[in-house]
């Protein structure tokens, strides 16, 4: 990455000229704020930032964002987004995406990406519903969601987006909320640090067709009982007020409260986010409420090796052995003869 | 080596080897072109197999062959019928005897002739009798047991001794045509460099076959077909796949851009992926993608960042793409698509030719969605016009799709090697760093070209996308502007006639019948059009290679003449296009969807139905 000592950017240089056209209180807002904050923190030239997308609500997220932009195609967002960092592994490569967007349409192109680890960062809006198309029921809608596709309740399993991740070898997970944009901007900056496809997904809310998904456990007043923000090389506590903690009890995680059987916060399980094993990762990704609170925060953050950056030295390690040097020296390789 | 039998001389011969999947038939016919390339003739070939790796043994359907035509003088098509059959088995015979010249010769491989073999076939007893071959020169040669017997020092294990046998044959058609061992022996140095003995192994079966044939005099008088006259100049034998993968690695030097391929394997375009695969040494950045659609997407984004954007597939997998062909279309990006055809539809004959894309290239997308269509019609052109495909997206700012089918991919013939100081320069359209705010879809005046501004670059962000913008990037749903954009889009294409070639007679400007086609037809075309002049007919032959724009010169050159027909391999889809195109004229069509190319005799037989039509 091209950095210099400060790119002096605030946020307002990430403000494009474009109206924002996403319904009054929905969540997007939110994310747009939290990821403009985020910019500007990182010391990346905007020339260096691309945003691609695919379609739906939150696809429309590069026209609101001062950078190099480029609106795709439903579902097709982490392949374009591969090209563009694999043609160019100076660039900073961000895709915008849906539930449905990722993990219907786009279901081969989202594990292929994680799978191959190029180094993009994908910020993943789930909320749980199709709205562009105004209310059909998606992959991670809950069982016997009713919606206009699924009038008498669906009767298919969501996808868990971690699952997904970790299913797919991925090296970092982080979870948010769209109104926690302190800890969103947070996890943005981590995400690009990271080296290798970073999956952030975000609890979105989309106020017209699943108003309240995520309120049982985003909502102000129970959103520090039902939610553990996982923070690296600390104890796993939480709770309004930091009472609660979560250990490993056999084979699962359990919740405990602090006082309680003796339990001090020396029991509790420190997060490690860099530990290559990803089965307390699952574990924690999976948690949901009422039985555990929601993981938020970095769950997973493994170094690896990432696709763009292994073509890149293949190519200057084949380029140092090979005699041909250009397309003269190919075209007269091998097996040639002369005519006169 | 030398020799003591009869040589007569022959303008030009044709011969076709045949066998089991997995008797190394491809290998041997390739073997045999590259050692008549390197002794001067000039060639043309047809490998013909079948889609499964290793079909039952013994069947009809397993069969697969390699044609090669070689002359002294030039030659534009593998040849319809040929003068050498060599068959490993009598399923060989099966699929092949009516492809042979009456009279001619076949080699088989006599161990080979079992009950069990010749009943799988679908003989009863003797295929020579039963297929009425009595007349020809049948030489049954113990090929198996004579293989056994020279290696049975070697110390190779039973199967690896008889994976010898198609060089004991090609030994034996070396001797009926006075050729030389020395490159197929070189070959083998080279390629069994770390395993000698096996190198050796094919050596003494490819000089065992020759003897044999020698011994047996197989041929009376030997036939040997001498340089043809070629212009001056440094040749490689090259396949269309190859020379199409280089054509692109040429343009993207003549226009100083990295290359970068996204594509899915697919027969019979994953020759160009695996040949650019391997150009690391020339910065190809090669993607194999999850599947037809992230090739073309990954492509899309590498074009958006900057890079000369390739993606390579056939029929089913331009199906795929055509959601995100229209992005390209839409986004106007330089990308290079290329459609090896195949038989279709579905998965129809995936290892056969086809030209059946065509409607699809041109119209297989939603919406109004104009893009450059162009057709390379030999193994060698695939070259040049993988060049002219890369220059026109490039300069243009287009999506152009190059049509090359399964005859161009596989076929090989020898090719004059271009210096890349002969090739044009490709001068991208690039966004100015001082003109701000860009604008992404302001154009030229005259080419209605807009600029590339390319990710990196302080002071030009700017977003494009799928929905219809403005001149600005503006998102617009306004009807004045969407269809001041579909214009535009369309008259930007259209205005690619001024920079490709017009087309060109091959014969007398004037006549009763112009033979017109377009792609790897062109070359069946022209040669039945020469033979039908030498008979005395008033014919000339025109080639098209640019289909979308067409030419500026077509209907000057069509109302020249009486009659127009159409050769194709589908059911008539450019003289569709071109009664559209250029209504003022009546279109003859011939025709043929087997798989196969045409044979210049049915061509001829056509065009002579055609002429004598009132």
């Amino acid at each position: 990455m091209e950095e210099k000592i400060s790119n002096n950017h605030t946020m307002k240089d990430f403000k494009s000229d474009q109206e924002v056209r996403w319904c009054p209180g929905c969540g997007n807002h939110a994310v747009l704020n939290a990821v403009q904050k985020a910019l500007a923190q990182m010391n990346i030239f905007r020339e260096n930032y691309v945003f691609v997308s695919g379609i739906g609500c939150s696809s429309r997220f590069p026209y609101y964002i001062n950078t190099y932009g480029f609106h795709g195609i439903h579902g097709r967002a982490a392949a374009i987004a591969t090209g563009i960092k694999t043609a160019n592994p100076q660039l900073s490569v961000w895709t915008i995406t849906g539930d449905g967007d990722a993990l219907a349409i786009g279901g081969n192109h989202f594990i292929h990406a994680i799978r191959r680890n190029v180094d993009i960062n994908i910020i993943l809006f789930n909320n749980e519903i199709y709205g562009l198309t105004k209310g059909q029921y998606s992959p991670t809608s809950v069982r016997g969601l009713v919606t206009k596709t699924s009038p008498f309740g669906t009767v298919e399993e969501p996808f868990s987006v971690g699952d997904l991740v970790i299913g797919a070898r991925g090296k970092f997970f982080a979870r948010t909320i769209d109104t926690m944009v302190t800890l969103s901007t947070d996890i943005y900056v981590e995400a690009e640090r990271h080296r290798g496809t970073s999956v952030v997904e975000v609890l979105q809310n989309c106020v017209i067709f699943n108003d309240g998904v995520h309120d049982n456990i985003a909502g102000k007043d129970v959103r520090a009982d039902r939610t553990i923000v996982l923070k690296h090389g600390k104890p796993m506590v939480f709770g309004k007020n930091n009472d609660k903690g979560l250990i490993l009890d056999g084979l699962k995680i359990k919740v405990v409260r602090l006082g309680e059987n003796n339990i001090t916060e020396k029991d509790l399980l420190v997060h490690d986010a860099t530990e290559p094993n990803p089965g307390i990762h699952y574990m924690l990704s999976n948690m949901k409420y009422p039985d555990y609170p929601v993981a938020l925060g970095v769950i997973r953050s493994v170094e690896g090796r990432t696709y763009d950056a292994d073509i890149e030295k293949q190519i200057s390690d084949i380029q140092n052995k090979s005699r041909i040097k250009c397309m003269d020296d190919l075209l007269m390789s091998g097996s040639t003869w002369k005519i006169k | 080596m030398t020799r003591n039998s009869k040589v007569i001389k022959r303008e030009e011969v044709v011969i076709r080897f045949s066998g089991d999947s997995g008797d190394g038939m491809q290998l041997t016919g390739t073997l045999f072109s590259d050692t008549a390339a390197l002794t001067g003739n000039d060639l043309a070939t047809f490998p013909d197999y079948p889609a499964e790796i290793r079909a039952p043994q013994g069947t009809v359907g397993g069969v697969s062959g390699f044609q090669v035509h070689l002359g002294h003088s030039e030659i534009q098509t593998p040849g319809d019928y040929a003068d050498v059959l060599v068959a490993m088995n009598p399923a060989a015979i099966k699929a092949n005897a009516c492809w042979v010249k009456p009279g001619g010769t076949i080699i088989y491989d006599k161990d080979n002739f079992t009950e069990k073999n010749i009943i799988k076939a679908g003989y009863l007893k003797d295929p020579v009798a039963e297929e009425k071959l009595e007349t020809y020169n049948i030489i049954p040669a113990p090929i198996s047991s004579m293989v056994r017997e020279a290696l049975k020092n070697f110390g190779l294990d039973a199967k690896s001794v008889l994976r010898t046998k198609n060089m004991f044959a090609l030994g034996m058609v070396y001797w009926l045509f006075d050729r030389k061992l020395k490159y197929t022996e070189q070959y083998f140095d080279q390629k069994f460099s770390d395993r000698p003995e096996i190198s050796e192994a094919n050596k003494v079966a490819l000089r065992k076959g020759f003897y044999y044939a020698e011994t047996i005099q197989a041929l009376n008088p030997v036939i040997r077909i001498e340089p043809a006259a070629i212009e001056p100049g440094t040749y490689r034998n090259i396949c269309g796949n190859v020379a199409t993968a280089w054509g692109l690695l040429a343009a993207a030097e003549k226009a100083r851009l990295k290359l970068f391929i996204g594509s899915y394997p697919i027969t019979p375009a994953t020759g160009i992926l695996e040949e650019l695969a391997a150009r690391k040494d020339l910065g190809v950045i090669s993607m194999q993608a999850e599947d037809e659609i992230s090739g073309i997407c990954s492509a899309l984004g590498a074009s958006f960042a900057g890079r000369l954007a390739v993606t390579s597939t056939s029929g089913p997998g331009m199906a795929l793409k055509s959601e995100a062909i229209g992005l390209a279309v839409m986004a106007e990006l330089p990308v290079v698509i290329v459609d090896v055809q195949r038989g279709g539809p579905s998965t129809g004959l995936p290892t056969k030719t086809e030209q059946a894309d065509l409607m699809q290239a041109l119209y297989g997308r939603h919406g109004e969605c104009p893009l450059v269509v162009i057709a390379a019609s030999s193994s060698g052109d695939c070259f040049h016009f993988a060049f002219e495909a890369a220059r026109i997206a490039l300069e243009h700012m287009t999506p152009v799709i190059l049509l090359s089918d399964s005859l161009l991919a596989n076929g090989s013939e020898p090719w004059k090697i271009p210096a890349m100081s002969e090739l044009p320069e490709i001068k991208p359209p690039y966004a100015d760093m001082n003109k701000i705010p860009f604008l992404p879809y302001e154009r030229d005046d005259k080419t209605f070209v807009r600029n590339w501004a390319i990710p990196g670059t302080p002071g030009l962000e700017h977003r494009i996308g799928g929905l219809e913008k403005t001149i600005k990037g503006t998102v617009s749903y306004i009807p004045e502007n969407h269809e001041y954009m579909v214009k535009t889009r369309d008259a930007k294409i259209a205005a690619v006639a001024n920079f490709i070639p017009g087309i060109e007679v091959i014969g007398k400007y004037t006549g009763d019948l112009l033979i017109t086609g377009w792609g790897s037809s062109g070359p069946y075309l022209r040669t039945a059009a020469n033979e039908l002049q030498s008979e005395g007919y008033e014919v000339s032959f025109a080639q098209f290679n640019y289909i979308n724009p067409l030419p500026k010169n077509v209907s000057t050159i069509f109302s020249r003449f009486k009659k127009i027909a159409v050769g194709e391999l589908n059911l008539g889809q450019f003289a569709d296009y071109l009664r559209i195109k250029h209504p003022g004229f009546s279109y003859n069509s011939i025709n043929k969807v087997k798989g196969m190319p045409f044979t210049i005799k049915e061509i001829k037989e056509s065009c002579i139905k055609i002429l004598e039509a009132k």
